[in-house]
């Protein structure tokens, strides 16, 4: 019964990315004028390597042919060649993309560290100075521009304390062999606890920068659950009964207002994925949301589609992922 | 809909409902202070012209990087400074506060707008128009934002026209699922089996019958997503994909500024204050909405 819920969602997934890929190749369609010449712009190209390059682009077929094209290139992780990067595009998204996770996952992870405990006392303190403040503090929080927040904090604590790194992941002294190219997991497969401190430095502030607003909003859904949870027939019981508070909240209360929150904290990761492109223009940060800024400027049109696919691609894969897990882990969803 | 036969009613009906849902919003004392603030940011965009001590576009490179007027070397006419093109940054806060409200109140409109349309029709009619809208809003979901945004500007090209159409082409789902959520409810009430009883076309009842009953949550909606708008349009303007220099925008203010951190902070510090706080106040003005209109939202 379950296998046969995953297996249907996993079909359902199907149009979805085959909808996703279908915008992001008209996304090229839409560019006003001839790609090819735009990208050339200021080449000194021969019409031998003008059409040379829209052969390589598939622009030479018709559109529905181009398309097939496409997603049979996708699927094989053909991507074409970067045009500003002169090395194929599926390189350098394998080299840029374990950035981009790595913050996107440090930042959930300070995320849920801020917002679960203070949902859960301001659920629990409902009405109290600490409820307000919590709420105003989300407040504040979502509606932080994150390019200015990370400017601030680097004025701050950067420019004028000098307690934190302006820019990058790591210094050069603690470089590691790469293994996943996530720094702070490859240091601590490596021993290297050195470079594991560094690259926890240079990852705090662009990391709280992108999960600030994240935790206030996933703050408010816990306090929200937390409430309805502690108003629910077996609390009252637990509490009848004479069970401890602490043991009340921790393993009665707790454990169910938690669902809505990771279910949240997962369909959200869109919010942080997106958030990525500022954040790493922001702090320096060599990730692919930087490289697909970057290749928008250069007119460096193939990089940019496969970078917003295979982006878009980890979204829809994580909200499946927590759409199948909060059905499989809510007892009270039936199968 | 929390009163949906008295909201179908008729117009008066309507009336009563939002003078009483506005009276709720008045006692709301933070939400009203938000609300006049949001006001009065609008009405120092429509009056810019009027209401800036200087114009914003002119350059006077004997002022570059001039400081705010508490600081040495800062001057009352020029009360927050002067950007790297001795420009005042007051002046320019005041023109950048009509491109985001503009570039807001269009897309939240448009996106209303089409959105609505495909709600209640996808609700509405189901079958074949409900699964083709459905598609289209998973597939459009299945983009982060920003994400979606920065993709089709770097393809269209920046400019007003094309940050607005980038926005609306993903904005409008938004409404869109609402609407339609809300119009698979409504289409089983009474009221609407009544208005097909005696003989009312489709585009009767879904525009005359089940439209008014859905306001509520529409205009909750659309508030709410004003504020994220804004800072979407100020983060492509960042990112340098937006509102196009010399035009006064204020994630571009933002952008400019940050290469004189050191010497110069106002230059970045004032146009980030004036997002947060136009973003702060709509948002707790939409929450006081949000507690007024529809209190099954809280």
């Amino acid at each position: 019964m379950r296998l046969g819920f995953v297996v249907e969602r996993l079909l359902q997934l199907v149009p979805v990315l085959l909808g996703v890929s279908l915008v992001v190749f008209l996304m090229i369609t839409l560019t006003p004028g001839d790609p090819v010449e735009i990208m050339l712009g200021n080449e000194r190209a021969t019409p031998e390597q003008a059409e040379s390059l829209r052969r390589e682009m598939g622009l030479d077929l018709p559109p529905h042919e181009r398309f097939v094209k496409f997603v049979r290139n996708a699927l094989t992780g053909n991507f074409g060649r970067s045009f500003f990067h002169r090395r194929p595009v599926a390189e350098v998204i394998a080299e840029r993309l374990p950035a981009t996770m790595e913050l996107t996952i440090v930042s959930m992870l300070i995320a849920l560290a801020l917002s679960i405990p203070l949902g859960v006392l301001a659920a629990v303190k409902r009405g109290s100075i600490l409820d307000r403040i919590a709420t105003v503090a989300s407040l504040i929080g979502v509606s932080m521009p994150g390019f200015w927040l990370g400017i601030m904090l680097i004025l701050l604590f950067a420019v004028h304390l000098g307690w934190m790194p302006v820019s990058g992941r790591v210094d050069f002294s603690h470089e590691v062999p790469r293994i996943t190219g996530m720094i702070l997991l490859d240091s601590l497969i490596q021993g290297r606890v050195d470079t594991f401190l560094d690259a926890l430095h240079h990852i705090i502030m662009p990391a709280v920068t992108l999960g600030l607003a994240m935790a206030a909003l996933l703050m408010r859904v816990t306090r929200a659950s937390m409430i309805e949870v502690l108003q629910q027939d077996y609390i009252l019981f637990a509490e009848a009964k004479g069970l401890g508070r602490a043991r009340l909240l921790m393993r009665h209360a707790l454990k169910n207002a938690l669902i809505p929150t990771v279910t949240v904290a997962a369909l959200e990761t869109g919010y942080l994925l997106g958030g990525n492109t500022i954040v790493e223009t922001v702090f320096g940060w060599p990730g692919l949301a930087r490289v697909i800024v970057e290749g928008i400027f250069s007119r460096d049109y193939p990089l940019v589609q496969a970078g917003v696919l295979v982006i878009a691609v980890i979204y829809v894969s994580v909200n499946f992922l927590a759409d199948v897990l909060y059905t499989l882990l809510n007892p009270r969803v039936k199968l | 809909m929390s009163t949906p036969a008295l909201g179908a009613a008729n117009e008066a009906g309507q009336e009563s409902i939002l003078v009483i849902n506005l009276r709720k919003f008045r006692r709301d004392r933070f939400a009203v202070v938000s609300a006049v603030t949001v006001v009065i940011f609008i009405l120092m965009a429509v009056f810019a012209p009027l209401v800036t001590p200087h114009d914003p576009y002119d350059t006077d490179l004997l002022r570059r990087l001039q400081p705010p007027v508490w600081r040495e070397g800062g001057e009352w006419s020029y009360p927050l400074g002067c950007d790297a093109l001795g420009r005042d940054l007051l002046s320019r806060i005041i023109y950048g506060a009509r491109i985001s409200i503009f570039i807001g109140v269009a897309v939240v409109l448009l996106a209303t707008v089409v959105g609505t349309l495909a709600g209640l029709a996808a609700g509405f009619l189901g079958g074949i128009v409900d699964a083709v809208i459905s598609r289209i809003v998973d597939t459009l979901l299945g983009f982060p934002y920003l994400i979606f945004a920065i993709g089709l500007m770097g393809m269209m090209g920046p400019g007003l026209e094309n940050i607005i159409l980038a926005l609306v082409y993903k904005e409008w789902t938004i409404s869109c699922r609402v609407i339609r959520g809300e119009t698979l409810a409504a289409r089983e009430l009474e009221y609407v089996e009544a208005a097909r009883a005696v003989g009312a076309s489709k585009a009767h009842i879904m525009t005359r019958e089940i439209l008014p009953n859905v306001l509520s949550p529409l205009i909750v909606v659309a508030t709410t997503r004003m504020a994220t708008i804004i800072i979407l349009e100020a983060s492509l303007s960042f990112l340098g994909l937006g509102v196009q220099p010399p035009l006064a925008s204020w994630g571009s203010m933002v952008s400019d500024g940050r290469a004189f951190l050191l010497e110069a902070w106002w230059v970045s510090t004032f146009p980030g204050i004036a997002i947060f706080l136009l973003v702060v106040s709509i948002n707790v003005a939409s929450q006081g909405l949000r507690d007024a209109f529809d209190p099954r939202l809280r």
